[in-house]
C-alpha cells in the first residue's frame, strides 16, 4: 500500500478501487475525504436443523414431510414442518406430504442476493396440498415465467446427490 | 376454480386470535416535541453511524434553547442489522457520542419495524412514567457491504432453514405476495368474467403492475419537494412498468433502495412539551401486531374487523394467507382503539407508510381499513392516497382525501431500516405542526391544517408491524 490511496468522488469508483487495491479515499461533496479499507468478513457456521432434522434427512431419502398436530380435537397439518403445533401448543408427528399440490403463488427472480445471483433467474412458488393447513416455499424448475399461474399442478423431485439443503426438493410441473 | 384448497378432514383453518385489548390505564399523555433527520443517501462514506445520529439530534434540539442534554432523562436506540454495522454494541457507542452516559437506554431491533418499535419504545417509557423526556435515535449505515450482499444480509431475516437457502431475497417474497394479492383481488374481481385461467391471470398481473406503477409515481413526485429524500424523481407510469425487472412483477421503480442514514425525535410529558415547544404533538395511540416468519405458516382464518367494516364484507375470505398483513391489520386496530378512531377515512388527515414495494403500500391500505380488502386497487385509481396539488401526469380525481406518503415514503426516501420509522414519526411530526415550509425549504407538501396523522412501521414478509396516532397539540 501506498502512504497515501487513490482519490475518488463518485462512491462506485471508490468500490471498485477498493475491490483492487484494498484502500482508497473518498472525497464527499464538501471535499471531507475518508478513508475506506477493505474489511473481508467471512464465516462457516456450525448451523444444525435440530428438530427439523428429520425433515431434511427425510429428502435425503426422496421423501417429502410434513407434521401434524396429535392432539386429535385440534389435527392440524402443516406443510412447513414444526416440532410444536402453532395453533394448540400440542407436539406434532411427522407425516408424508401427498407427492402433487398446487400453487398458491409464484415468481421469478431475476436478481437475488449475492449467494443467489448466479443462478438468476430462477422460480419460487409457494406450494398447496390438499388436506394440510400451511403451505411450503420451494423452487420451481422445468418452467418458465411465463409457463407459471396460480393453481397449477405441480409435483415434487428430489435431488440424486443431496446437499443436506430446502434446494434438495424443487417442485416441476405436473404431467 | 383453481388454487381453492378442497375441504378434508384435516383442519386447515387456524382461529385468528383476537388483538389484545388496550390496557385501561394508558399512562401519562406523551408528547412529541422536536425530530432530526440526515439526509437518506445511497452512501455517506464521510460519516458513520455515530455522527449521522448526531447530526439529525444536533437538529432537533436545534431553535428549542431549554431543551438540553441535561433534561433527556434517558434513550431508546435502534438498528436492524449487526451485520451491516460490523459492530456490535453499536446503540452504546451512539449513546457515548452523545454524551448520554450513564442515563438509561435500551437498544431496540425488530427488523423493517425497527424504527417503529423504537418510537413506541420511547413513548412507553415516558407515558409509563420512567422518564419524562426520552430521546428515540435509529440509524442505519447499508452501504458498507455491496448492494446484493445487503439483499442477503437482509434475507437471513427469513428463516434460515427453509426460506433464505432456496434464494432468499425479500423482492421475491414480496412478488409471492404481491402474486396472491393481484390473484384474489384482480382476478377474482375485474377480470372474474375471462374464461381462460391463464389469460385471466396475465390481464390481472398486467393491470396490477400498472395500478403499482401509479403509487411509485406517486411517491416519487412528492419527493421532488423533499430534500431529504433519497430518489426524488418524475416518473411516468411506462418507465415504471419498463424499469429492470426484479422479481416478476416488481420492478426495480416500484422497490425502496438500501440508504445510510439516522433520524431522532424527542417524547415528553406534558409538563416539559409546555416548556419546549408552543407546538406540541400528542401520540395518542399505539399498536403492534405479529404474524409468522414464514410466509408458509400464514393462516386462513377470518379478517379481524374494524369498527366501521362488517362481517359480511369478508364472507368468502381466506386471511391472511400471502395476500395480506394480519400484523398489520392487528396494529391498526389496536391504535385506533386507543386513538378513538372509528373511522380512519374521516379521523386521520394523512398516512406515512412502509412501502418498502409499492405492492405492500396497496397492501396496507386494506391492512389499515382506508379501504376494504379487495379495493386497494381501485383506491389507487380513483385518486385517494395522492396529493391535491401536484401534477402527476395522469388523473386523480379525489386527491387529497387521505394522502398517503406525502414526504415521499420508503420508495423514494429511501429505507435507512433502523432510522426509517423515525423517519416517518419526524415527517408526520412536521406536518401536524405546519413546519414543512420551514424543514423541507419548499411548501408543496405541507398539508392544510392537518390534526391526526398515522404512522406504520413493518417488518419482515409482515411479521412485525407498529402504527402509532399523533394528534395536534396546540389550536
Ligand atoms: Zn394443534
Amino acid at each position: 500500500m501506498t502512504a497515501r490511496p487513490a482519490v475518488f468522488s463518485k462512491f462506485r469508483d471508490a468500490q471498485a478501487e477498493l475491490e483492487r487495491s484494498g484502500a482508497v479515499l473518498f472525497r464527499d461533496a464538501d471535499g471531507v475525504e475518508s478513508l475506506i479499507i477493505r474489511f473481508p468478513y467471512a464465516i462457516n457456521y456450525i448451523h444444525s436443523y435440530a428438530e427439523d432434522s428429520p425433515f431434511f434427512l427425510g429428502l435425503a431419502e426422496g421423501r417429502l414431510r410434513g407434521s401434524k398436530c396429535r392432539k386429535p380435537k385440534c389435527g392440524f397439518v402443516y406443510a412447513t414442518p414444526r416440532s410444536h403445533c402453532m395453533v394448540c401448543g400440542a407436539p406434532t408427528e411427522w407425516i408424508d406430504l401427498p407427492p402433487k399440490g398446487r400453487l398458491h403463488s409464484w415468481t421469478t427472480c431475476h436478481f437475488g442476493s449475492e449467494a443467489f445471483l448466479k443462478e438468476t433467474p430462477y422460480n419460487l412458488g409457494m406450494v398447496e396440498f390438499d388436506g394440510v393447513g400451511s403451505l411450503l416455499l420451494v423452487r420451481l424448475k422445468d418452467a418458465v415465467e411465463s409457463d407459471l399461474y396460480v393453481g397449477m399442478p405441480v409435483e415434487a423431485r428430489f435431488d440424486p446427490n443431496p446437499k443436506y439443503s430446502i434446494t434438495d426438493v424443487w417442485f416441476v410441473p405436473s404431467r | 376454480m383453481p388454487a381453492r384448497p378442497k375441504k378434508s378432514r384435516a383442519r386447515t383453518h387456524a382461529p385468528v386470535r383476537k388483538p389484545a385489548p388496550v390496557s385501561r390505564s394508558q399512562g401519562r399523555k406523551v408528547y412529541m416535541v422536536t425530530g432530526g433527520v440526515t439526509k437518506f443517501a445511497k452512501a455517506h462514506p464521510s460519516m458513520d453511524f455515530r455522527l449521522m445520529v448526531k447530526r439529525a439530534y444536533d437538529y432537533a434540539l436545534k431553535g428549542i434553547p431549554n431543551l438540553t442534554a441535561d433534561r433527556i432523562d434517558g434513550t431508546r436506540i435502534s438498528y436492524f442489522s449487526d451485520h451491516f454495522t460490523r459492530q456490535l454494541k453499536a446503540a452504546s457507542m451512539v449513546q457515548d457520542y452523545l454524551g448520554m452516559n450513564p442515563k438509561g437506554s435500551i437498544r431496540l431491533e425488530w427488523g423493517g419495524a425497527t424504527g417503529g418499535e423504537c418510537f413506541q419504545a420511547a413513548y412507553e417509557a415516558v407515558a409509563s412514567g420512567r422518564m419524562d423526556v426520552c430521546l428515540g435515535a435509529g440509524f442505519e449505515t447499508m452501504s458498507r457491504v455491496a448492494t446484493w450482499k445487503g439483499n442477503e444480509f437482509i434475507a437471513l431475516a427469513s428463516d434460515t432453514n427453509f426460506d433464505f437457502p432456496l434464494g432468499g431475497f425479500y423482492t421475491g417474497y414480496y412478488a409471492l405476495m404481491v402474486i396472491r394479492h393481484i390473484y384474489e383481488y384482480l382476478r377474482l374481481g375485474r377480470f372474474a368474467n375471462v374464461k381462460d385461467e391463464r389469460e385471466a391471470q396475465r390481464l390481472a398481473i398486467a393491470e396490477g403492475s400498472r395500478i403499482m406503477s401509479l403509487v411509485s409515481v406517486k411517491n416519487h413526485l412528492n419527493a421532488l419537494h423533499n430534500p431529504y429524500a433519497q430518489y426524488p424523481k418524475r416518473l411516468t407510469v411506462d418507465d415504471v412498468l419498463n424499469s429492470e425487472m426484479i422479481s416478476y412483477p416488481l420492478t426495480r421503480e416500484q422497490i425502496c433502495t438500501m440508504s445510510d442514514g439516522a433520524a431522532t425525535v424527542v417524547l415528553c410529558t406534558e409538563e416539559r412539551a409546555k416548556e419546549f415547544t408552543d407546538r406540541p404533538i400528542r401520540v395518542i395511540g399505539v399498536g403492534t401486531g405479529t404474524d409468522t416468519m414464514r410466509l408458509a405458516d400464514r393462516p386462513f382464518g377470518k379478517v379481524p374487523l374494524m369498527p366501521h367494516e362488517r362481517p359480511r364484507d369478508y364472507a368468502d375470505l381466506r386471511y391472511p394467507g400471502v395476500h395480506s398483513f394480519r400484523a398489520g391489520r392487528a396494529a391498526g386496530i389496536e391504535a385506533y382503539r386507543m386513538a378513538g378512531i372509528t373511522n380512519p377515512n374521516s379521523q386521520l388527515d394523512f398516512i406515512e407508510l412502509h412501502d418498502a414495494y409499492a405492492s405492500s403500500e396497496i397492501q396496507t391500505y386494506e391492512d389499515l381499513g382506508l379501504c376494504k380488502y379487495g379495493e386497494g386497487y381501485s383506491f389507487v385509481e380513483r385518486g385517494d392516497p395522492f396529493l391535491k396539488d401536484i401534477d402527476y401526469g395522469f388523473p386523480v380525481p379525489r386527491a387529497g382525501a387521505i394522502p398517503v406518503n406525502p414526504s415521499g415514503g420508503l420508495i423514494a426516501c429511501g429505507h435507512p431500516v433502523g432510522a426509517t420509522g423515525l423517519m416517518q414519526a419526524v415527517f408526520a411530526f412536521w406536518q401536524l405542526q405546519g413546519t414543512v415550509a420551514k424543514h423541507f425549504g419548499d411548501p408543496a407538501l405541507q398539508l392544510d391544517h392537518p390534526k391526526r396523522g398515522a404512522i406504520h412501521s413493518h417488518a419482515g414478509t409482515g411479521s412485525a408491524v407498529t402504527v402509532s396516532i399523533l394528534e395536534r397539540g396546540f389550536r
